[in-house]
């Protein structure tokens, strides 16, 4: 009796899902994405949503967020919206509707094509979830399972980007929804491209987005990710962005998180499939009210010669949690890495938590690796040296966050979208101490 | 404008500070001296409000405020500055942020609007001058990779620009070359004036030479053990401290 309860409290989303990927009409799949899809189901099935036992989700419980009575498949909407949230980016701007894209984009050098219309392209099955772990990741496989909508962009060789690509994603949640939106990002041979995405939200119903973001780096390409999760309170995120890059390449991302998203996890794993890579990955959380954001990401050095630079920075504020776990990988062939990880945190609040986790795996013997992790408050004696230049409590500990989270806002490339974070930063602290 | 009277204050258990009395009328320098550990930099903690300092005994007015009842940042709003023997480095605060927020912190306590943009510039433009403060520290995150010299600069420069009544300038000499010191000193020279006092904290003479001193006090084991003027710092410069812990002594265990 009781374990029939539990069954239909806790496996309702999951039983929905069972059902519907049956009564999934599969015509329209070609065949191999019939094929990576059973695949992916099955592990989900078999896995079904992440539990606080397994490993990866030690500190994060999804539960909570699952209870609602999501629609699943949610269309696009044929309503406008033309609002830049990132005031004087100069760039080609995108809008995805629910994590579909309605109209052709024309940019320079870069095809980006609904993903509907990319799927009919059986080029597309040498990248779609080759590379994702889809069995150690339910999400990821819901998504691959399910996914719908979404884009692919594709640059041509040797094509430098002269803007940004904006990717805003509009999502409307007057209604609860579950969205599943899916991105592959192709970078040819020698291209260069920096793409931005940010969120807005219509509606303050809960909203559950499960998204999968595949990015190829070919040799000699260049290529820059922005994540900007600034959401409100009903929004849950669920990313997962997997990263292979080929030989010479580089690839650089900026993870920015701030109030008040209930939800924000991202999964962001490195492949690192060629010699001589340079990859650098930044990201502050600035987390506030009851959010929870969580961060997991894995940088696999597979060959010889390759750079990586981790820098994760968290202030957490009021009753927020969050998670680091930061995994470097060196394999055995993989001489001459130079890997380091760093993850600094605040607390501001006697009521926040924060788990860092970082962890290096070493299998060769000529490596620099390094990581480490801090956890504090606010310097006092820096405090104390503004305080006697006539600076009060909320102001001094203002310029100390922004202070603190300088070495991550001064990585942004992209003049527009760090003066926008800078600005949400000082909005959010000014804000947390009224 | 400064009356302490019988100042006492310890940290944790120790007693540092074992009765100080000391007036500072507006317009005067005074210089306090003394060997290492005598209370000189815990005097200059205790009159700002640093943490951990208690003050067990005496008062300290401070234009007719009782000034150990109010907050660090209440002290500096109401015109007390200290330039630190070690001032901090705060990586991603921009110079010029960090000046701008302190001024218009310290004139909202007093009820004035922010400063506009234009006046803050030409006032900022007008100190950097005054002190030689090179223009393009003002704009780098404060006091990091600055040199020791190019640190203490910033301290007379933000002094220059808050212009506060009363300045304690603590061992603000220390690791400074004769240029930086000479610069230093002349910046505080030309802020002198008949509205604004200086306690210049200092372990040796030579600084005296440039900012020259109304009076000069002798602090030891946490008493102003000898006053006096400017020819006590020679005195002190010949002969050492060593004449003036002698009386002390016996008149601690007398």
């Amino acid at each position: 009796m009781i374990n029939a309860i539990k069954m239909t409290t806790t496996t309702s989303l999951y039983d929905q899902f069972i059902a519907l990927y049956r009564e999934k009409e599969k015509v329209q799949d070609n065949r191999w994405l019939t094929s990576i899809r059973d695949t992916a189901f099955e592990s989900f099935s078999e896995k079904g949503f992440p539990t606080t036992k397994m490993e990866e989700w030690r500190f994060t419980n999804v539960a909570p967020f699952l209870k609602e009575d999501f629609r699943l498949q949610p269309g696009g909407t044929s309503s406008l919206l033309r609002q830049n949230i990132i005031p004087s980016l100069d760039a080609y701007e995108i809008v995805l509707k629910n994590g579909m894209l309605n109209e052709d984009v024309s940019i320079p050098g870069v095809k980006v094509t609904p993903l509907r219309t990319a799927l009919k392209n059986d080029d597309l099955k040498t990248y779609l979830g080759k590379h994702t772990p889809l069995k150690k990741n339910p999400f990821a496989a819901l998504n691959t399972a399910f996914f719908e909508n979404g884009i692919v962009i594709e640059t041509e060789k040797n094509a430098i980007g002269d803007k940004p690509l904006h990717i805003t994603h509009v999502y409307y949640a007057e209604e609860a929804v579950f969205i599943q939106p899916r991105i592959l990002v192709i970078a040819h041979r020698g291209s260069k491209i920096e793409i931005v995405e940010s969120v807005t939200v219509i509606g303050d119903k809960p909203l559950f987005v499960n998204s999968v973001t595949e990015c190829y780096v070919a040799e000699n390409a260049q290529v820059d990710q922005y994540n900007l999760q600034i959401a409100p309170a009903n929004a849950h995120l669920v990313h997962f962005n997997q990263v292979v890059q080929q030989g010479n390449s580089l690839y650089n991302n900026y993870n920015y998180i701030l109030p008040d998203a209930a939800l924000v996890r991202n999964n962001l794993h490195l492949d690192l499939n060629g010699s001589n890579t340079e990859s650098h990955l930044f990201g502050l959380y600035l987390a506030g009210n009851q959010q929870l954001t969580d961060i997991h990401t894995t940088v696999n050095h597979l060959f010889p010669n390759c750079f990586s630079n981790e820098l994760y920075k968290g202030v957490l504020l009021d009753n927020s949690r969050s998670v680091f776990s930061g995994r470097i990988y060196v394999a055995q062939d993989a001489q001459k890495t130079n890997a380091f990880q760093q993850n600094n945190n605040i607390l501001l609040s006697n009521k926040a938590i924060v788990d860092s986790k970082p962890q290096l795996e070493i299998f060769a013997d000529d490596v620099k690796c390094s990581h480490g992790s801090t956890v504090g408050s606010i310097n006092k004696e820096a405090l104390f040296y503004l305080h006697t230049r006539g600076i009060g409590e909320i102001a001094a500990r203002n310029l100390m966050v922004q202070a603190f989270a300088f070495d991550v806002t001064n990585k942004i490339q992209i003049p527009a979208v760090r003066e926008y974070i800078e600005k949400r930063i000082i909005h959010k602290m000014a804000e947390a101490y009224d | 404008m400064l009356s302490i009277k019988n100042l006492q204050a310890k940290v944790e258990d120790k007693q540092i500070l074992k009765g100080i009395n000391l007036q500072v009328n507006a317009g005067e320098v005074h210089a306090i001296m003394g060997p290492n550990g005598s209370g000189k930099s815990s005097l200059a903690s205790v009159l700002t409000g640093r943490e951990n300092y208690e003050v067990t005994d005496g008062e300290v007015i401070f234009d007719g405020k009782n000034l150990l009842e109010l907050s660090p940042e209440d002290r500096a709003r109401e015109g007390v500055f200290l330039a630190f023997q070690y001032p901090i480095e705060i990586p991603g605060v921009s110079n010029i942020n960090f000046l701008r927020t302190a001024l218009n912190e310290i004139r909202a306590y007093h009820n004035e609007p922010p400063m506009e943009a234009k006046e803050f510039l030409r006032l900022t433009r007008e100190k950097q001058k005054l002190v030689e403060f090179d223009a393009k520290l003002t704009n780098r995150s404060l006091n990091e990779g600055f040199s020791g010299g190019e640190k203490k600069r910033n301290e007379i420069f933000q002094l220059a620009m808050l212009n506060p009544k009363l300045s304690i300038l603590d061992e603000t000499d220390s690791g400074l070359d004769i240029d930086a010191l000479r610069i230093v000193s002349n910046g505080v020279n030309k802020l002198r004036s008949d509205k604004n006092a200086f306690i210049v904290i200092t372990h040796y003479q030579r600084l005296l030479e440039y900012i020259v001193p109304d009076f000069v006090h002798v602090l030891y084991d946490g008493r102003i053990v000898k006053s006096g003027t400017k020819e006590l710092a020679l005195e002190l410069e010949e002969k050492g401290y060593d004449w003036i812990k002698e009386p002390a002594t016996t008149a601690s265990v007398g």
